[in-house]
């Protein structure tokens, strides 16, 4: 198992290099350029030649490229031309902010996706397989963002049961475990557990489904077991299907959390990455982009580690 | 003895209620529209809305804004220098008295060392407080300064590079922070701007990245009439409208800036008080003036101008905008008196065409850059797209390049003789202009000196008549005179259609009614000082 993990390690290092690439690439193909964000549109000629030397961006793209790869491969991922701030210091409070989110989204999708998977699996019912099926087809198409909207004006401005936007209340500095600070969740949390939770119970469903099919469950109620231990059986079945999506799915909750954290002003990677992109902010796109790029890849690994661990049949190839 | 006990009481509680105001005004929860705080080192990035909350409120400028009256135009008046003027016979070198006892928010002195520091902050890459991020936004706001020396404690000299009568509106937008402060922090600017010092009537107590700015009252402060009536100010950055909109009507907010036009009407209904003023700001289309543009012709700008169904365009804003009849709105102090009335007329317009040689076979084709959002840019892609159907609807072939606002923005450092505006085959521009002074509002934008990369002359407009009484604005050192060398220049580009004019941005902003107070300046600027919570 260890050596398989370090393996899987090992691979990570070519496919890092590529992301780094990639990201470094992408950012400077946009139009506008970073420079013009930081100046005023008339600025003279003069101040613009003097910040380009100055953030070095003067030099061939090629020299950029690797100057920014051996200031980050030493841990240190340069300077914010936007704030002046470290950007390790920024990316990394900003990733803590949105993995707060991130894993509150990840368990409630989970969570009601294997409730609502299995219920549409076993129901006799054809009503609730397709109520159930409702909500996973809302899920996967109604835009997260506009949920997010629709959200704050009935349970913040029009009930005003819940907080609308930030972290925590007024006074607070960063995220603390306590009734305001998860007040201030609730409403993210759930927009962004919607998409996951389609998918979820799509895959649940399917695959619970699947399995009730086939001839080892049609044994077990053979040898006289009762239904909760058959459905043991069946979810130790499906588990490896549903961690492989729900590896992605959590990814994709750390990664593409732009709009709702945009919408709920909540200060993570998303919202930073939306600041960055505004300011042509080239050391935190690519230091956001990365991380983000590195946690997808190390999250997969750890997913794929718990499905050969779940399910020995996977062979550790 | 119960009368007494009840005049007792009465006079408690009108005491209680006098000094209510006086002791504690409240907290006010500001959404900006700004992404992240602004720089709050002493020189604001964010544009204008980061000198409106992390300049003017931490800090003073030489030459300040008076930003107390809604009815009229602000203009500058002394801050940090109580008078200026230029020596007799030499006026490119310009006397600033100084204010004497004015202390920064940390306690040390301002006086003339101050200011040659803080210049040498932004001009000097010598010094040691040398400052790339502060220089690049302020360096283009000050084009002639070229020197400065300190003359006596409480005097200071500084030099022009040209004879520039405007250069006091120069030097308020630079702002000084404490050198004290900067060596408290070990030299290093990213440490103070999360614990800036400056001279301003607010102190910052706290700075949380992408979180918040929290601001104070500075008891300190130099100008008595100015310190704050609030406790605290806080301001959240909150790039989205909706979330602006929800947070202020959830009461988590308490003032938004920037509402979304269609979200007014539910603000109003929500109870919120919607607080607009005119201010010099433009929304227009700068045309290429470079031979072969159509634009080059005055009947094919005039026509254009006469095409636009601005009071359409202003429902469609749900009236957050004022019909443009000039590069600045009537009544304004440089308005002067053009004889071109900006108007829909359709009718007109096409005569025009046809007198310039257009018809429906052989249409003038225009074709302008334009922004997707971006900062003053209102609702661009709407806007537009309304214009273009009152342009075509007149003759016109009008398309867009359209492109993300940086990217705009970069488009512009370069002429229209450019690569990437002849690539595009562009012939006009669309990027909002602040008129805040002379030079933003006319020098930068029409004199033939300064085409990119000096200046903003995107088209390349030359015309040497018009540089001629721009330079005598320039030149211009009388109050009186200068607003009618600018009110000449303002008629001659009106009458020559030199742009086409369409909208001035009516600077909506939505509060709480229990804000009271703020009144609302012509200006990019406001003043909180006077607002408070009721």
């Amino acid at each position: 198992m260890l050596l398989y993990a370090l393996r899987r390690l090992i691979y990570l290092v070519p496919v890092a290099f590529g992301v780094s690439l990639l990201v470094f690439a992408l950012v400077h193909l946009a139009p506008g350029d970073a420079i013009s964000a930081i100046v005023p549109p008339d600025a003279p000629q003069e101040v613009v030649d003097k910040i380009k030397t100055y953030y070095g961006f003067d030099k061939p793209l090629p020299v950029q490229y690797f100057r920014w790869l051996a200031v980050t491969l030493s841990g240190d991922f340069g300077t914010s031309i936007g704030t002046g701030r470290p950007v390790a210091e920024e990316v990394g409070t900003a990733f803590v902010n949105t993995l707060i989110l991130a894993v509150g989204a990840t368990f409630l999708s989970f969570f009601l996706a294997i409730i609502l998977g299995t219920a549409a699996a076993y129901a006799k019912s054809r009503t609730i397989d397709r109520c159930v099926t409702s909500i996973a087809l809302a899920g996967v198409s109604v835009p997260h963002f506009w949920l997010a909207i629709v959200l704050v004006i009935f349970f913040s401005v029009e009930l005003g049961w819940l907080p609308p936007m930030g972290l925590g209340p007024d006074n607070a500095t960063g995220w603390h475990l306590d009734r305001a600070h998860l007040a201030h969740m609730v409403l993210p949390t759930i927009a962004l557990s919607v998409i996951p939770l389609g998918v979820m119970t799509r895959t649940v469903r399917s695959t619970i489904k699947e399995i009730l099919n086939m001839e080892f469950v049609t044994a077990l109620q053979a040898k006289g077991m009762n239904d909760r231990q058959i459905l043991i059986h069946v979810l130790k079945n499906a588990a490896p299907t549903c961690l492989a999506v729900m590896g992605l799915q959590a990814g994709n909750l750390i990664g593409g959390s732009i709009l709702i954290e945009t919408v709920f002003a909540w200060p993570g990677t998303g919202f930073l990455l939306n600041s960055a992109i505004f300011r042509r902010d080239l050391p935190i796109l690519q230091g956001t982009t990365l991380v983000l790029a590195f946690f997808f890849m190390m999250l997969n690994l750890i997913v794929d580690v718990i499905q050969t661990t779940v399910d020995p049949r996977i062979k550790r190839t | 003895m119960f009368q007494r006990l009840r005049v007792a009481v009465a006079s408690l509680g009108l005491l209680a209620m006098s000094a209510v105001p006086a002791l504690s005004q409240g907290t006010l929860r500001i959404g900006m529209t700004a992404a992240d705080i602004p720089l709050t080192t002493g020189q604001p990035d964010q544009g204008f809305e980061g000198y409106r909350f992390a300049g003017y409120t931490i800090y003073d400028a030489l030459v300040n804004w008076d930003l107390s009256k809604a009815d009229t135009i602000a203009d500058i008046r002394p801050g940090l220098a109580t008078e200026w003027k230029p020596v007799d016979g030499d006026p490119k070198r310009w006397i600033f008295k100084l204010r004497e006892g004015v202390k920064f928010q940390d306690g040390t002195d301002f006086d003339a060392d101050a200011v040659i520091w803080n210049l040498d902050k932004i001009l000097n890459d010598k010094s040691p407080q040398f400052d790339t991020k502060q220089m690049a936004q302020v360096r283009a706001r000050i084009p002639t300064l070229v020197g400065y020396k300190k003359i006596d404690k409480y005097t200071v000299e500084l030099t022009t590079r040209i004879v520039n009568a405007l250069f006091p509106y120069d030097m308020s937008y630079v702002f000084y922070s404490s050198p004290a402060n900067w060596e408290a922090q070990g030299r290093d600017w990213s440490k103070v701007a999360l614990h800036p010092i400056g001279t301003g009537p607010f102190k910052v107590d706290r700075v949380v990245p992408r979180e918040r700015l929290e601001l104070s009252r500075f008891d300190g402060y130099w100008d008595k009439a100015r310190v704050p009536k609030l406790d605290k100010v806080i301001l959240f950055p909150m790039p989205e409208a909706a979330t602006r909109t929800a947070a202020l009507l959830a009461g988590q907010i308490d003032w938004i800036e920037v509402p979304a036009p269609d979200a007014i009407p539910r603000l109003k209904q929500g109870g919120m008080t919607i607080v607009t003023n005119k201010y010099p700001h433009n929304w227009a289309y700068q045309p290429s003036m470079v031979d072969g543009s159509p634009w080059t012709d005055i009947r094919v700008r005039k026509a254009a101008n006469l095409a636009i169904d601005r009071a359409g365009l202003a429902k469609l804003l749900g009236g957050m905008m004022v019909e443009a009849k000039g590069h600045v709105y009537p009544g304004h102090p440089w308005f002067g008196h053009p004889t071109f009335d900006i108007k829909y007329d359709p009718e007109q317009a096409k005569k025009l065409l046809k007198e310039a040689g257009y018809g429906p076979n052989k249409k003038p084709k225009i074709k302008i850059a334009i922004s997707t959002s971006g900062s003053g840019q209102m609702l661009p892609l709407p806007m537009n797209e309304y214009v273009q159907e009152n342009l075509n609807a007149v003759g016109f072939d009008c398309q867009f390049e359209v492109m993300e606002w940086n990217a705009l923005v970069t488009f512009s450092f370069h002429p229209v003789t450019g690569e990437a505006a002849q690539k595009a085959g562009v012939n006009a521009i669309n990027i909002s202009r602040a008129l805040v002074d002379p030079y933003s509002g006319f020098t930068r934008l029409m004199h033939s000196n300064y085409v990119p990369p000096v200046g903003a002359n995107w088209g390349i407009l030359k015309d040497p008549k018009l540089d001629a009484m721009i330079e005598k604005v320039h030149t211009s050192f009388d109050k009186a005179e200068q607003t009618k060398a600018m009110q000449d220049v303002h008629s001659y580009v009106v009458d020559q259609a030199y742009w086409v004019w369409i909208a001035h941005d009516l600077n909506p902003r939505a509060m709480n009614p229990k804000v009271k107070g703020f009144v609302q300046a012509q200006s990019w600027f406001q003043d909180l000082t006077p607002v408070y919570m009721q």
